[in-house]
Protein backbone atom coordinates (compact mmCIF):
# COMPACT_ATOMS: atom_id res chain seq x y z
CA UNK A 1 0.00 0.00 0.00
CA UNK A 2 1.39 3.18 -0.77
CA UNK A 3 0.58 6.39 0.53
CA UNK A 4 1.21 10.00 -1.33
CA UNK A 5 0.47 13.07 1.38
CA UNK A 6 0.85 16.31 -0.30
CA UNK A 7 3.10 18.69 1.88
CA UNK A 8 0.72 20.38 4.31
CA UNK A 9 -1.24 16.97 5.33
CA UNK A 10 2.37 15.20 5.95
CA UNK A 11 2.87 18.24 7.66
CA UNK A 12 -0.33 18.02 9.52
CA UNK A 13 -0.60 14.59 10.39
CA UNK A 14 3.17 15.04 11.76
CA UNK A 15 1.99 18.06 14.19
CA UNK A 16 -1.24 15.65 15.16
CA UNK A 17 0.81 12.64 16.69
CA UNK A 18 3.81 14.47 17.45
CA UNK A 19 2.02 16.95 19.97
CA UNK A 20 -0.40 14.06 21.30
CA UNK A 21 3.22 12.26 22.30
CA UNK A 22 4.61 15.86 23.79
CA UNK A 23 1.06 16.77 25.31
CA UNK A 24 1.30 13.63 27.28
CA UNK A 25 5.05 13.17 28.07
CA UNK A 26 5.62 16.71 29.27
CA UNK A 27 3.15 17.56 31.68
CA UNK A 28 1.45 16.38 34.41
CA UNK A 29 -2.85 16.61 34.77
CA UNK A 30 -4.73 15.86 32.08
CA UNK A 31 -6.17 19.08 31.84
CA UNK A 32 -2.49 20.67 31.54
CA UNK A 33 -1.35 17.21 28.59
CA UNK A 34 -4.39 18.75 26.36
CA UNK A 35 -3.65 22.35 27.29
CA UNK A 36 0.06 21.42 25.87
CA UNK A 37 -0.65 19.09 23.06
CA UNK A 38 -3.05 22.14 21.83
CA UNK A 39 -0.23 24.25 22.22
CA UNK A 40 2.39 22.31 20.33
CA UNK A 41 -0.17 21.62 17.42
CA UNK A 42 -0.80 25.28 16.68
CA UNK A 43 3.00 25.88 17.17
CA UNK A 44 3.78 23.37 14.77
CA UNK A 45 1.11 24.41 12.25
CA UNK A 46 1.67 27.86 12.65
CA UNK A 47 5.29 27.44 12.01
CA UNK A 48 4.68 25.83 8.97
CA UNK A 49 2.12 28.70 7.64
CA UNK A 50 4.38 31.41 8.72
CA UNK A 51 7.49 29.52 6.58
CA UNK A 52 5.32 29.01 4.10
CA UNK A 53 4.41 32.80 3.04
CA UNK A 54 8.08 33.64 4.21
CA UNK A 55 9.43 31.35 1.40
CA UNK A 56 6.57 32.67 -1.08
CA UNK A 57 7.81 36.45 -0.04
CA UNK A 58 11.62 35.27 -0.19
CA UNK A 59 10.57 33.85 -3.84
CA UNK A 60 8.98 37.03 -5.06
CA UNK B 1 16.91 23.64 55.91
CA UNK B 2 19.71 22.71 53.92
CA UNK B 3 20.14 19.54 55.69
CA UNK B 4 16.49 18.29 55.17
CA UNK B 5 17.04 19.05 51.58
CA UNK B 6 20.00 16.92 51.73
CA UNK B 7 18.54 14.15 53.73
CA UNK B 8 15.52 14.16 50.89
CA UNK B 9 18.26 13.63 48.43
CA UNK B 10 19.76 10.50 50.81
CA UNK B 11 16.45 8.93 50.93
CA UNK B 12 15.40 9.34 47.56
CA UNK B 13 18.91 7.64 46.29
CA UNK B 14 18.66 4.91 48.80
CA UNK B 15 15.33 3.46 47.48
CA UNK B 16 16.20 0.52 45.32
CA UNK B 17 15.59 0.57 41.68
CA UNK B 18 11.97 -1.85 41.33
CA UNK B 19 10.97 -4.05 38.82
CA UNK B 20 8.68 -1.82 37.31
CA UNK B 21 11.82 0.71 36.80
CA UNK B 22 13.42 -2.06 34.43
CA UNK B 23 10.05 -3.52 33.24
CA UNK B 24 8.19 -0.35 32.45
CA UNK B 25 11.16 0.83 30.22
CA UNK B 26 12.02 -1.94 28.49
CA UNK B 27 8.15 -3.07 27.39
CA UNK B 28 7.53 0.40 26.06
CA UNK B 29 10.12 0.42 24.02
CA UNK B 30 9.29 -2.74 22.44
CA UNK B 31 5.59 -2.26 22.14
CA UNK B 32 5.20 2.18 21.79
CA UNK B 33 3.01 3.02 25.27
CA UNK B 34 2.77 -0.52 26.77
CA UNK B 35 5.23 0.55 29.16
CA UNK B 36 2.16 2.66 30.70
CA UNK B 37 -0.40 0.38 30.06
CA UNK B 38 1.74 -1.38 32.45
CA UNK B 39 1.59 1.04 35.18
CA UNK B 40 -2.74 1.26 34.29
CA UNK B 41 -2.06 4.11 33.05
CA UNK B 42 -4.51 3.03 29.71
CA UNK B 43 -5.24 6.22 28.01
CA UNK B 44 -1.99 7.36 28.20
CA UNK B 45 -0.67 4.28 27.08
CA UNK B 46 -3.43 4.00 24.22
CA UNK B 47 -2.78 7.40 22.45
CA UNK B 48 1.03 7.16 22.77
CA UNK B 49 0.54 3.45 20.97
CA UNK B 50 -1.74 4.86 18.18
CA UNK B 51 0.39 7.95 17.57
CA UNK B 52 3.94 6.49 17.48
CA UNK B 53 2.40 3.23 15.63
CA UNK B 54 0.65 5.46 13.20
CA UNK B 55 3.22 7.70 12.40
CA UNK B 56 5.59 5.00 11.87
CA UNK B 57 2.93 2.78 9.68
CA UNK B 58 2.52 5.96 7.57
CA UNK B 59 6.23 6.67 6.83
CA UNK B 60 6.42 3.21 5.09
CA UNK B 61 3.55 3.37 3.52
CA UNK B 62 4.63 6.62 2.10
CA UNK B 63 8.01 4.24 1.05
CA UNK B 64 10.00 5.89 3.36
CA UNK B 65 13.76 3.96 4.02
CA UNK B 66 14.97 2.31 7.41
CA UNK B 67 18.03 2.53 8.38
CA UNK B 68 20.05 -0.47 9.18
CA UNK B 69 23.11 -0.25 11.70
CA UNK B 70 25.82 0.93 10.08
CA UNK B 71 29.47 2.73 10.68
CA UNK B 72 29.39 4.99 7.66
CA UNK B 73 27.96 8.48 7.04
CA UNK B 74 26.55 10.51 10.46
CA UNK B 75 23.37 10.89 9.61
CA UNK B 76 23.07 7.11 8.67
CA UNK B 77 24.27 6.76 11.77
CA UNK B 78 21.85 8.94 13.61
CA UNK B 79 18.47 7.50 11.33
CA UNK B 80 19.45 4.14 12.05
CA UNK B 81 19.50 5.33 16.45
CA UNK B 82 16.36 7.14 15.60
CA UNK B 83 14.60 4.04 13.86
CA UNK B 84 15.51 1.76 16.47
CA UNK B 85 13.56 3.89 19.43
CA UNK B 86 10.73 1.80 17.51
CA UNK B 87 11.67 -1.30 19.25
CA UNK B 88 9.12 -3.84 18.17
CA UNK B 89 8.51 -1.82 14.60
CA UNK B 90 11.62 -2.12 14.11
CA UNK B 91 12.41 -5.22 14.33
CA UNK B 92 9.15 -6.12 12.40
CA UNK B 93 10.02 -4.27 9.66
CA UNK B 94 13.70 -5.64 9.01
CA UNK B 95 12.42 -8.85 9.47
CA UNK B 96 9.25 -9.09 6.88
CA UNK B 97 12.47 -6.59 4.64
CA UNK B 98 9.89 -3.38 4.27
CA UNK B 99 11.15 0.12 4.04
CA UNK B 100 14.05 -0.73 1.09
CA UNK B 101 12.60 1.59 -0.79
CA UNK B 102 14.72 4.52 -3.06
CA UNK B 103 13.80 7.62 -2.12
CA UNK B 104 12.82 8.80 -5.18
CA UNK B 105 10.47 11.40 -4.65
CA UNK B 106 9.43 14.51 -1.16
CA UNK B 107 7.06 12.34 0.30
CA UNK B 108 9.05 9.04 0.29
CA UNK B 109 11.78 11.29 2.26
CA UNK B 110 9.09 12.55 4.47
CA UNK B 111 8.38 8.92 5.22
CA UNK B 112 11.75 8.27 5.88
CA UNK B 113 11.28 10.96 8.61
CA UNK B 114 8.31 10.04 9.82
CA UNK B 115 10.00 6.81 11.10
CA UNK B 116 12.54 8.69 12.58
CA UNK B 117 10.83 10.77 14.53
CA UNK B 118 8.02 7.64 15.77
CA UNK B 119 11.10 6.02 17.10
CA UNK B 120 12.31 9.59 18.95
CA UNK B 121 9.27 10.22 20.26
CA UNK B 122 9.09 6.70 21.65
CA UNK B 123 12.27 7.66 23.12
CA UNK B 124 10.10 9.98 24.81
CA UNK B 125 7.67 7.72 26.10
CA UNK B 126 10.24 5.38 27.29
CA UNK B 127 11.17 8.29 29.33
CA UNK B 128 8.05 8.72 30.75
CA UNK B 129 7.07 5.72 31.40
CA UNK B 130 10.35 5.50 33.49
CA UNK B 131 9.86 8.65 35.40
CA UNK B 132 6.21 7.16 36.55
CA UNK B 133 7.43 4.28 37.63
CA UNK B 134 10.19 5.59 39.84
CA UNK B 135 7.39 7.90 41.24
CA UNK B 136 8.51 10.81 39.62
CA UNK B 137 5.80 11.53 37.68
CA UNK B 138 1.94 10.58 38.50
Amino acid sequence: MTITLNHFSAAAVFALFASIVFGITHRETTRDMVRYGLYCFAMFLGGVLVAGWAMWVLRR
Amino acid sequence: MANSTTEKTRVGAAQPASMMAVLAPAVGWLIPGAGHMIQKRWIRGLLLFISITTLFLLGLAMQGRIYKANGGDILDILGFVGDVGSGGLYILTLALDWGQGAIAFATADYGTKFMIVAGLLNFIAVADAYHIAIGKKR
